[in-house]
């Protein structure tokens, strides 16, 4: 991305603040225009415009702006925004936070260059998402089920393990039957290099690294190259989905990094905070990432999205996952609890949704008992979590039968179902019927959620 | 118009927001199209020479210098035929249209007339000449589905004598159908109407709101019902189902015209509706719900400044279809995602902000919106409503937030989904203890005109409820058992009312819509069982035995084994039958 031929290259800036720089009495530079600034030394760097006047253009510098002097620096207008070159053979690659090659190899040779943007599906030209994605995870298959051009985000906390479910779940994820794979694209925003590490070897064990490019914006780069890192990725993901119709996963880790770049830049602009110094327009941004899921018609492709967000003091309502549960399809929670007591995956039952899961499972998607079963295990589920907290008052011992059994019946759903090895890839059928065995602890009269019909079929009482 | 006279241009650009040079003249909310590509624009300050203008679509790569043009006109919809079953953005551009002419992605400047300007409908004219009109007179009638009868009107402001009348026949919607000799010259009335969209449509009166809206929904009808020209607010955390809430009454209200705006959310979701409602057909008519549905989309990341005119565009429409008489619903999807927008347009314009950062103006904005609402006597004499749901996602599920505050003001129902609820998936999660109805008296006699006896039933349930509730709270401590059977039969039928009643599931074809008079067949029973119990322990019976009755076992699924309010009705005696000779038996024993 050279711009050396393109524009008017102007000296010096009025102000620098932060990843801010003020460049004055600038002619014709627009909106969102990519810029080069070139310091004393040399070295140059990216920046984007933000704001833009007859009098001066804010722009705001994509890698730091550290050693960058008002006096000396060069600004060049390139006349475009933020492009990335797409192409297949992209995959296999790795990336820095930018879209520029990392990997000591050439740039990819395409002729085909797409604004990082995007631009907003037509609603009406998209196809419900209705394909069940099979994870091999009997807590996501059974009661949070994935389906293809879902976006489905990891809620985490600091050190629980989701980056290892995340792996498993990109490992085993695949059609049931099906044979086609996924292509793999991974955005990292500001996560260590280990986490990053971490993947690439869990991908290349796999041997999914050939069909496998990654976005790396690790920790050590400038926050604002961040918000930029899963713009491109799902530039590219697009073009695999809807130009090559392969079927796509985006893993973006972590979420949370991105929004504190987000909130970093919108203070050294002076904007107006929202809760909790976020930006008021972080809902929108958000969007502008979440909404790059989906299938559309015409396209026999698709965009998955599983982001990873660790939530603050595991607060689920700190402002990232609440307005990231406000857009996504749903959310998987991992539960310091359920880890601490040594339950993997620790996946919650109660606060993980899918919201795409009533229309990709049951008859002709997965087997016909699959959403009743769900919705008891749930309700049973709910049900042991009161009788829990009414132990802890009242002790055990002074438990009604019925709420003893629920009490085993608790323990084996998180001993049994939820738990499981990480290299353990259970098929849906194996989930369902580990779920009517646990219904079997409980007495029939208990289970309204369940037709007749089902429970003949599946349900034998455990005496 | 001076307006081209003028030469306006951009002098800076900040997102959205555009300050353009040149434009004295220029009114305030007055459209204008920018740049090269002529994006949508609507100014929303001036000052002196300088205007700001909120721009409808994405400003990127947008130069100061870049020319500006004036339309000299607000913002306004095109009215006529053709609107239903049709799926619009914001600000009225038809995305099916926009499909055709540019594919999946929705580009910069893409313009499409909202309704088709070449199609024909057959028109029956209902003037003659020499006949004085008013607004809001019927021009006449085109079938515009089989399920609306679209009428043309005289468009507010214009009366006169009528010089001369269009013969029955095909008519796009540009020709004239009658020409009116008005006191300021001829005018021509066609089928398209314009209207701005941030101007409410009048109307001669107001009236007192008194039909029940039937949505099927036993929660929601029996407990805590909305009036056709009623405003219901409804909030909850993510994950709480709001979304299919609104859908299901979306799909099954008894209203004549659906205008569903999806503002802010999910892409998917539209795709859903979209998908399903040609699909679902109305339980009165038989007919695909689409007939009778708009449906306008400005999914979160289509542009945010589309976003705040999108629930002005639903209202107007929504108006307009009033004036004809319906009774139209409103479903705003969801209205925490409107104020945001005007947040963030309220920052870029850098307003002083008020609680939250939202503008000062927020709680008027809202009031204004509700308003719209209302049952109304149209300009042309009749009776019309416009009831509107608006659906809030308060951040953090907290509802001392202040869209959640500012909109109880404004909404006489309060539906509140409860985090708790849709945890353990009982759906719909409307928390039966904190949600209310202003209308229950208003509605009253709609209701008893439909299912005699609701009321009462509905006011003895409601106690059960709140007691249950107490006694939960107590066995919470003390353990259930701890308590003697009079209280624990609160317990008994409380879990029945949860279970066999309050949730509704709206993916069980027999569940979806359940009529009023299946709800009170249905409540009738439970409270059967209720009160019988209640006198059995009275009597010195156990609750285990009145728990060991067959029909105690089957009340939980009798909402979908039954199919009408008749085969209820059966059920409640075989009740009242099994609860006598279980107090015969205990006499029997009591004798002995």
């Amino acid at each position: 991305m050279t711009g050396a031929d393109r524009g008017l290259e102007y000296l010096g800036a009025s102000r620098i603040e932060g990843p801010i720089v003020v460049v004055d009495r600038v002619r014709d530079a627009g909106y969102d225009e990519l810029v080069e600034i070139k310091d004393a030394a040399g070295r140059v760097r990216l920046g984007r415009v933000l704001d833009v006047s007859r009098e001066q253009a804010v722009v705001q510098v994509l890698e730091g702006t550290d050693g960058l002097s008002g006096a000396t620096l060069r600004a060049r207008f390139l006349g475009e925004s933020l492009r990335l070159p797409v192409s297949k053979d992209m995959l296999g690659r790795i990336f820095d936070g930018l879209g520029r090659p990392a990997d000591g190899g050439p740039p990819p040779l395409s002729g085909d260059r797409r604004d990082v943007n995007g631009a907003p599906i037509n609603p009406v030209a998209r196809r419900y998402p209705r394909e069940f994605i099979q994870t091999g995870i009997s807590a996501i298959d059974g009661m949070n089920a994935l389906v293809r051009g879902q976006k489905l985000p990891v809620f985490s906390g600091n050190g629980l393990p989701h980056d290892r479910v995340c792996a498993q779940l990109v490992r085993q994820a695949k059609l049931p039957g099906g044979s086609e794979e996924f292509c793999i694209v991974f955005a990292a925003m500001g996560v260590k290099r280990d986490v990053a590490e971490y993947f690439r070897r869990d991908f290349e064990a796999s041997g999914a690294l050939g069909r496998t490019a990654m976005f790396l914006s690790l920790a050590d780069a400038p926050g604002v190259e961040r918000l930029l890192t899963p713009r491109a990725a799902l530039t590219l993901a697009e073009h695999l989905a809807f130009d090559l119709g392969r079927h796509v996963l985006v893993v973006m880790t972590d979420m949370t990094n991105y929004c504190e770049s987000l909130r970093e830049v919108g203070t050294a602009r002076g904007e107006i905070p929202g809760r909790k110094g976020y930006p008021g327009y972080l809902y929108s941004d958000l969007a502008s990432l979440y909404e790059r899921a989906g299938r559309v018609e015409g396209s026999a492709g698709s965009i998955t999205q599983v982001p990873i967000l660790t939530m603050p003091s595991d607060d689920i309502s700190h402002p990232v996952p609440d307005l990231t549960g406000y857009i996504t399809e749903g959310q998987i929670v991992l539960d310091r609890e359920l880890f601490q007591r040594g339950v993997y995956p620790p996946i919650a039952g109660l606060p993980s949704l899918s919201r795409l899961m009533k229309d990709g499972v049951g008859e002709g998607y997965t087997r016909a008992d699959h959403p009743a079963l769900a919705s008891q295990l749930f309700a049973c589920y709910a049900y042991v979590k009161r009788v829990r907290a009414l132990a802890d008052i009242i002790g055990e011992e002074e438990l009604g039968g019925g709420d003893r059994l629920y009490l085993e019946f608790g323990e084996a759903f998180e001993r049994r179902f939820l738990t499981q090895g990480e290299r353990e890839d259970r098929p849906i059928e194996a989930t369902l019927d580990l779920g009517w065995e646990m219904l079997g602890m409980l007495p029939r009269g208990e289970l309204h959620r369940v037709s007749d019909e089902l429970l003949k079929k599946h349900y034998k009482e455990k005496k | 118009m001076s307006a081209a006279e003028e030469k306006a241009f951009v002098t800076r650009v900040s997102g959205p927001v555009v300050t353009v040079q040149g434009m004295a003249k220029a009114g305030m909310y007055e459209v204008v199209h920018v740049g090269e590509l002529g994006l949508v624009g609507e100014v929303v300050r001036q000052s002196g020479d300088l205007a700001t203008v909120q721009v409808y679509e994405d400003t990127s790569m947008l130069k100061p210098g870049a020319p500006v043009t004036r339309t000299g006109e607000p913002l306004s919809l095109w009215l006529g035929p053709g609107l239903i079953g049709n799926i619009y953005d914001g600000v009225q551009r038809p995305l099916p249209a926009l499909q055709a002419v540019s594919g999946t992605w929705l580009p910069r400047g893409a313009k499409a007339g909202a309704l088709d300007t070449a199609r024909r409908w057959e028109f029956e004219p209902l003037l003659h000449p020499g006949q004085a009109v008013a607004p809001g007179q019927a021009v006449g009638l085109v079938r515009e589905t089989p399920l609306v009868t679209h009428k043309i009107m005289v468009p507010p402001g214009v009366s006169g004598t009528v010089r001369s009348a269009a013969p029955a026949g095909a008519y796009n919607i540009t020709e004239a159908l009658a020409v009116v000799d008005a006191p300021s010259g001829p005018v021509e009335l066609k089928m398209l109407q314009r209207w701005p969209v941030r101007v409410p449509r009048p109307a001669r009166e107001r009236r007192r709101v008194t039909e029940l809206l039937v949505t099927g929904q036993r929660i929601i009808d029996t407990f805590f019902p909305l009036a056709k020209g009623g405003c219901a607010c409804i909030p909850g955390g993510f994950g709480t189902g709001k979304t299919i809430t609104q859908h299901q009454l979306a799909k099954w209200s008894d209203a004549g015209i659906i205008i569903f705006i999806g503002c802010g959310e999910r892409g998917n979701e539209m795709t859903e509706v979209l998908r399903e409602f040609p699909e679902l057909k109305d339980p009165r008519t038989g007919r695909p719900l689409m007939e009778r549905t708009i449906l306008i989309a400005n999914t979160s990341n289509m542009p945010v400044a589309a976003r705040e005119v999108s629930i002005y565009t639903g209202i107007a429409m929504a108006e307009y279809y009033r004036d004809m008489g319906f009774d139209v619903a409103v479903f705003a999807d969801s209205t925490s995602r409107w104020a945001e927008a005007l947040r963030e347009m309220a920052a870029r314009l850098e307003e002083m902000p008020a609680e939250e950062g939202f503008p000062a103006s927020l709680p008027s904005r809202l009031a204004q919106f509700y308003e719209r609402g209302g049952a109304v006597t149209t300009l042309g004499g009749e009776a019309g409503s416009v009831s509107i749901v608006g659906a809030v996602s308060p951040p953090g599920g907290d509802f001392s937030e202040p869209v959640t505050q500012h909109t109880r003001r404004f909404t006489r129902v309060f539906w509140s989904l409860d985090t708790e609820l849709a945890n353990a998936r009982h759906y719909p999660s409307i928390n039966w203890l904190r949600s209310y109805s202003d209308y229950l008296d208003d509605v009253a006699e709609s209701w008893e005109r439909a299912a005699p006896g609701w009321r009462e039933l509905r006011d003895e349930a409601m106690l059960v409820l709140q007691r249950e509730e107490h006694y939960r709270q107590v066995a919470r401590l003390v353990g259930p058992d701890a308590l003697p059977d009079s209280q624990r039969l609160y317990l008994f039928i409380g879990a029945i009312m949860r279970d066999g009643f309050l949730a509704q599931s709206a993916f069980d074809a027999a569940d979806s819509y359940y009529p009023p008079e299946k709800q009170v067949a249905l409540l009738r029973a439970i409270m059967a069982l209720y009160r019988g119990g209640r006198e059995l322990i009275k009597a010195g019976a156990a609750l285990a035995a009145v728990a060991a009755l067959p029909c105690a076992a089957e009340m939980m699924r009798a909402k979908t084994v039954y199919a009408g309010a008749g085969e209820l009705a059966g059920f409640e005696s075989r009740v009242r039958g099994e609860l006598a000779a279980l107090a015969r038996a205990g006499e029997k024993e009591a004798s002995v």
